[in-house]
């Protein structure tokens, strides 16, 4: 936490972190055009007032960063003030540097919109790359659709939700489900499924999805059980019993938060060994963060499924995650939303740069489209319903707390919101 | 009733004060931002002035106010959802026409218990209705049994954990943790809009004083003397014949009808209604607000209220990292140094001052020269 | 529901159940005790209570990374080196924090619970600004972590065990010491009389605190054996705050065999209930049942005398 406290930064908190990753990126893809800010008329590329001046931008940070889900949300904090330095450090957006304003959730849904509607109201910021929960975006959506704000919201989430003002730079449920119990099915010649979750919208309808799709999709598949625990639940013994008892061949688990620790610890306690494989524990819940606190040893040979994991092995990962760990650090992991967080900047900065304006309307319009060729998950394009196009991974935990990945979809997964069958 | 036996000039003084401060300086300081955050302030307000009551005369804190405050909240919310939910604006849904949030969790007809919300009339009724039902077993089951201080505290405490988690699990038919949200229009008014913030927050003021005034008066009355007969010396009260627990019973079931009034009113400003104001920690923090406010004093917990939140907002916008450290501090430095709160330091510190600057310019002889009755 | 299993499993099944019960009752005994020593003896509402347990859970964090950096050799005994330290270091905290609060707030026992809320927040603050937001992994020695195969079908965990040794442990010695030490009877004496006890030479000022001290120490302790099963992160404390105070009330204050009696039969509700319906609403039923017998019975069930 080196700059945290600070509200408004730019340019110079980590010049060698910045420079690392903007070279490799630059090697990637971004050549940096020598684009100047008098090429680009203030008033010429922000015709509705948004806080643009001749060489800076402003755009709103609105993340949980005390709260129980300041745990969660400080990755993507941390992913998102890299890309603004790396951006930076670039020569900026149509030759203007980012500053950011950075406001706390405080893990409140009340309080998310009231920190929106400062921030589009007051601050008049650009953009947004914010929020975390389901609760959270769908507490600060209206705020954003009647101030015609932009937010990128980093989350895989469960869907049902297409808004002209958000781009959705994690995956929905049908991309992150669908792939891995097909795998799992096919690969592993898994039957039966025991989904778990918390108790909140985004288990319930990801193992409604699963549910479809087991019953209804695939051959010979069933589910056995089916079950939900109050947020922050810390003691499942109880459910673990019931699980021996169906014998199910995976165990599809959406806990999130501390229940997560605690029901990993007391599974393997009880002498569930995921590594045997017998039952299969498949997760779309545990990202590399999770891990920290869960423990490598006691997840150990657990399967995920999501898009991004740290190892994977491509230039543009490997620059990212260097630069991420210079920035903030030797010992920090790096997770699925972490790395959407981090691409938000990075699409703001493509549509602009495509609309040539600021203005959310014109960005709107060039969003759709939009390639980033040098995404650390690899190659992703904004779809028309505001979704990325991306590829689905499925990784085995091992015990030092990072994924090896043991299957990657052939092609991207196109995002369907509102999946038809499924509801 | 008199005027004067209903109101003292230093409690009218006291009010005016405050109706100043409401529909003058706030609106008159504040851009339209701010007075709409300081429209949601004042929802906490209601029941700030309902804790004074009971807790403060009367003795009995409760650590569950969310719940009563949830339960208003979710009556209004209820109804607006259903406005907001046409057929036409649900069109792209599998059945159109109920919430999204039962959509999504399919449910494909509206529940039985859903349909009388369509009232508006009846969801105004609900809104101090089911607070105070709830209330009135509450009190029932505990006040009848002389059950009170840590006791009823805790147990309140619980019923809000219950409540919390028995609205985030029936998702399909009260929007999970989500909570009831995108509101939109009230009879076809549009509360989205800037010009219907304001609105709101004056709409907020007024009934807050409404409220204020039922709160004095029931101090004023011989209720509100027997109330505080009964915190300091329940058993004498007791033996002069009056009936302890139906005293508490009405007080406490005052108290959860002014918070229900603020929860719907804090729908209406805000937007939606979510579970994490039911809870234990909005609960906490709304029996800090009165604290904070002091806890003898009606108009105190309206400061307090007010006071607290614009503390929360000012200091997580200036230091994200560090505003719980100040908030903190705030709570134990009340607690430590100023137990009686605002009210407190006004009628300890600052009133005498005036009243002596008062005297000496004005020499007037009714302001009392010591300290008031209570 | 059962037809489809042979008596075998459900046998072997039931008796998991009924350990799985005895877990959680050793959870809860483990997080009620220290509160009922405070709030029980002494009346104060403490909601940091959580934030000690937490404190307690982050030293057996340090001591585990320094064991594992400077004396891997003995890194599978540090559980218990650690414990010492977190008793120790809650209670230390427990100590200060009665000389600069709660002292001042013994006549006004609805005031110590603001106070304290104020004092959980600060301490939350700190968990996150000098650890970090995220949770921190406390890694366990491998004999903890395992589980003892009693027959084909049945196992038992070993930090299940472990948590039960750890719970009759310190309820023992929470009981002798309030039953057969000096101060135990000093405690006592000033819980039914202060002024009286203070006439007779106690000095009630020094009893206080360091009952008070030794409860937060408790609640150390318990915060460390539960890095075995939750989370330890800066809010994780809260978690705990409910269940806690609803089981030392449900017990009827003041007394420790109260508090016993109470987590015993919440917890064989609750695991009873989670096994026959889904984990929510076992946990609102639970809770329903147990503010239900509050209002009829609102000493707890082992009540000592007036009620107020």
């Amino acid at each position: 936490m080196t700059d945290d406290t600070s509200k408004r930064k730019s340019g110079d908190v980590n010049r060698r972190a910045v420079l690392a990753g903007g070279t490799a990126l630059t090697a990637s893809l971004f050549l940096p055009k020598s684009v100047r800010a008098q090429d680009y008329p203030t008033a010429e590329i922000n015709t509705t007032g948004l806080a643009v001046t001749d060489d800076a931008v402003t755009i709103g940070i609105l993340h949980s960063i005390t709260g129980t889900m300041a745990i969660s949300e400080t990755g993507s904090v941390q992913a998102e003030k890299l890309a603004i330095e790396q951006i930076n450090a670039q020569g900026g957006i149509l030759g203007r540097k980012i500053d950011y304003i950075q406001e706390d959730g405080a893990s409140d849904w009340p309080t998310f919109a009231e920190k929106a509607r400062k921030l589009l109201v007051n601050d008049k910021v650009a953009s947004v790359m914010g929020c975390w929960t389901s609760a959270s975006r769908k507490a600060v959506l209206p705020v954003f659709e009647q101030h015609n704000g932009f937010l990128y919201y980093p989350t895989f989430y469960e869907g049902l939700e297409q808004s002209p003002n958000v781009i959705y730079t994690g995956q929905e449920a049908t991309q992150q489900i669908i792939a891995g119990l097909n795998w799992v099915t096919r690969e592993k010649g898994a039957k039966t499924f025991y989904l778990l979750g918390s108790d909140y919208i985004w288990p319930r309808t990801s193992n409604k999805i699963a549910r479809k799709h087991i019953e209804n999709f695939m051959d010979g598949t069933s589910v056995v059980g089916e079950e939900y625990y109050p947020l922050g639940h810390t003691q499942f013994n109880s459910v673990i019993n019931k699980i021996r008892l169906r014998k199910p061949d995976v165990i599809y688990a959406i806990v999130v938060g501390g229940s997560n620790v605690a029901f990993y610890k007391q599974l393997k306690a009880a002498g569930i060994d995921m590594t045997e494989e017998s039952p299969i524990v498949l997760t779309i819940s545990v990202t590399e963060d999770e891990i920290r606190g869960i423990g490598g040893e006691n997840i150990d040979g657990a399967y995920a499924c999501m898009k991004y994991f740290q190892s994977l092995d491509n230039d543009n990962n490997i620059a990212f995650v260097d630069a991420f760990k210079e920035m903030w650090g030797e010992d920090m992991v790096i997770g699925d939303v972490t790395q959407a967080a981090y691409l938000g900047p990075w699409l703001w900065k493509a549509a602009v740069e495509a609309a040539g304006s600021f203005d959310v309307d014109k960005v709107r319009e060039a969003s759709p489209g939009i390639e980033l060729t040098s995404a650390p998950e690899g190659y992703v394009k904004v779809h028309e319903n505001h979704h990325l196009w991306s590829k689905t991974r499925v990784g085995r935990a091992k015990p030092d707390g990072q994924y090896e990945v043991v299957f990657e979809t052939a092609d991207l997964v196109e995002p369907d919101p509102f999946p038809e069958g499924y509801q | 009733m008199t005027f004067s036996s209903f109101m003292t000039r230093k409690e009218a003084f006291g009010f005016l004060v405050l109706a100043a401060v409401i529909f003058l300086v706030l609106p008159l300081a504040l851009d339209a931002f701010r007075l709409n955050l300081f429209g949601k302030y004042l929802t906490y307000a209601f029941v700030a002035v309902g804790l004074a009551l009971f807790w403060g005369m009367g003795g009995i804190l409760s650590l569950g106010q969310g719940v009563f405050f949830g339960l208003g909240g979710y009556c209004m919310a209820m109804f607006l959802k259903l406005e907001a939910s046409t057929p036409e604006n649900t069109a792209i849904q599998s059945t159109p026409g109920i919430p999204d949030f039962m959509d999504w969790n399919q449910i494909t007809a509206l529940p039985a218990w859903w349909e009388p919300f369509n009232s508006f009339a009846f969801a105004l009724f609900a809104v101090v209705a089911v607070p105070v039902a709830l209330a009135f077993v509450i009190g029932l089951a505990m006040f009848t049994r002389r059950v009170g201080g840590v006791y009823f505290a805790i147990i309140t405490q619980a019923i809000a954990a219950i409540l919390t988690i028995l609205i985030i699990g029936q998702q399909g038919f009260t929007g999970g943790v989500n909570g009831i949200t995108d509101l939109r229009t009230l009879m076809g008014w549009d509360i989205r809009s800037e010009a219907a913030k304001t609105t709101l927050y004056f709409v907020n003021g007024a009934l807050l004083f409404a409220v204020l005034m039922v709160a004095h008066y029931i101090r004023k009355s011989k209720l509100g003397r027997l109330l505080r007969a009964m915190r300091d010396q329940p058993d004498r009260v007791r033996f002069s014949g009056y009936n302890v627990a139906s005293f508490k019973i009405f007080i406490f079931c005052v108290g959860a009808a002014f918070a229900g009034i603020g929860g719907a009113m804090f729908t209406l400003q805000v937007g939606f209604m979510s579970p994490t104001l039911v809870g234990i920690v909005p609960s906490i923090e709304m029996v800090i607000f009165c604290a904070v406010g002091g806890r003898l004093s009606i108009i105190g917990a309206v400061y307090g209220a007010l006071l607290v939140n614009w503390a929360k907002s000012t200091l997580s916008e200036s230091y994200p990292e560090l505003w719980l450290f100040g908030l903190g501090a705030l709570f134990i430095a009340v607690v430590m140094a100023f137990p009686n709160g605002l009210a407190g330091i006004w009628s300890e510190r600052i009133e005498p001052q005036i009243l002596r600057l008062f005297n000496r310019s004005k020499d007037d002889k009714t302001a009392p020269k010591r300290a008031p009755a209570e | 529901m059962f037809s489809d299993y042979s008596w075998a499993d459900l046998g072997a099944i039931f008796a998991m159940q009924g350990f799985a019960g005895l877990t959680l009752f050793a959870v809860f005994v483990l997080m009620a005790l220290g509160l009922a020593i405070i709030f029980g003896q002494m009346g104060v509402i403490n909601l940091a209570h959580g934030e000690f347990m937490i404190l307690g859970a982050y030293v057996t964090y340090l001591v585990s990374t320094f064991f594992a950096e400077y004396m891997p050799a003995l890194f599978s005994l540090y559980f218990f080196v650690a414990m010492f330290l977190a008793f120790l270091a809650s209670g230390a905290l427990g100590l200060l924090v009665e000389w600069a609060l709660i002292r001042h707030l013994y006549k006004r026992p609805l005031d110590t619970l603001l106070a304290t809320w104020g004092l959980s927040l600060i301490l939350q603050q700190t968990y996150r600004s000098v650890f970090g937001a995220r949770e921190v992994g406390v890694s366990l020695p491998d004999w903890m972590m395992g589980s003892l195969p009693l027959t084909d079908l049945i196992e038992v965990p070993i930090n299940g065990i472990f948590v039960m040794i750890l719970a009759i442990g310190i309820s023992t010695a929470v009981y002798v010491m309030l039953f057969r030490s000096n101060w135990g009877r000093q405690v006592r004496a000033i819980n039914q009389n202060r002024d009286m006890a203070s006439a007779v030479g106690i000095n009630a000022e020094w009893t206080d605190r360091l009952t008070f001290g030794i409860g937060c120490g408790v609640a150390g302790v318990a915060g460390s054996a539960f890095t075995m099963i939750g989370s330890t992160g800066p809010t994780s404390g809260q978690l705990y705050i409910v269940d806690t105070f609803l089981i030392v009330v449900f017990g009827g204050t003041a007394s420790i065999l109260g508090t016993i009696a109470s987590a015993f039969s919440i917890s064989q509700a609750q695991s009873i209930m989670e096994f026959f319906l889904s984990g929510s609403m076992a946990k609102v039923l639970t809770l329903l049942v147990v503010v239900g017998i509050l209002m009829l019975r609102p000493q707890g069930l082992f009540s000592m005398k007036l009620r107020k």
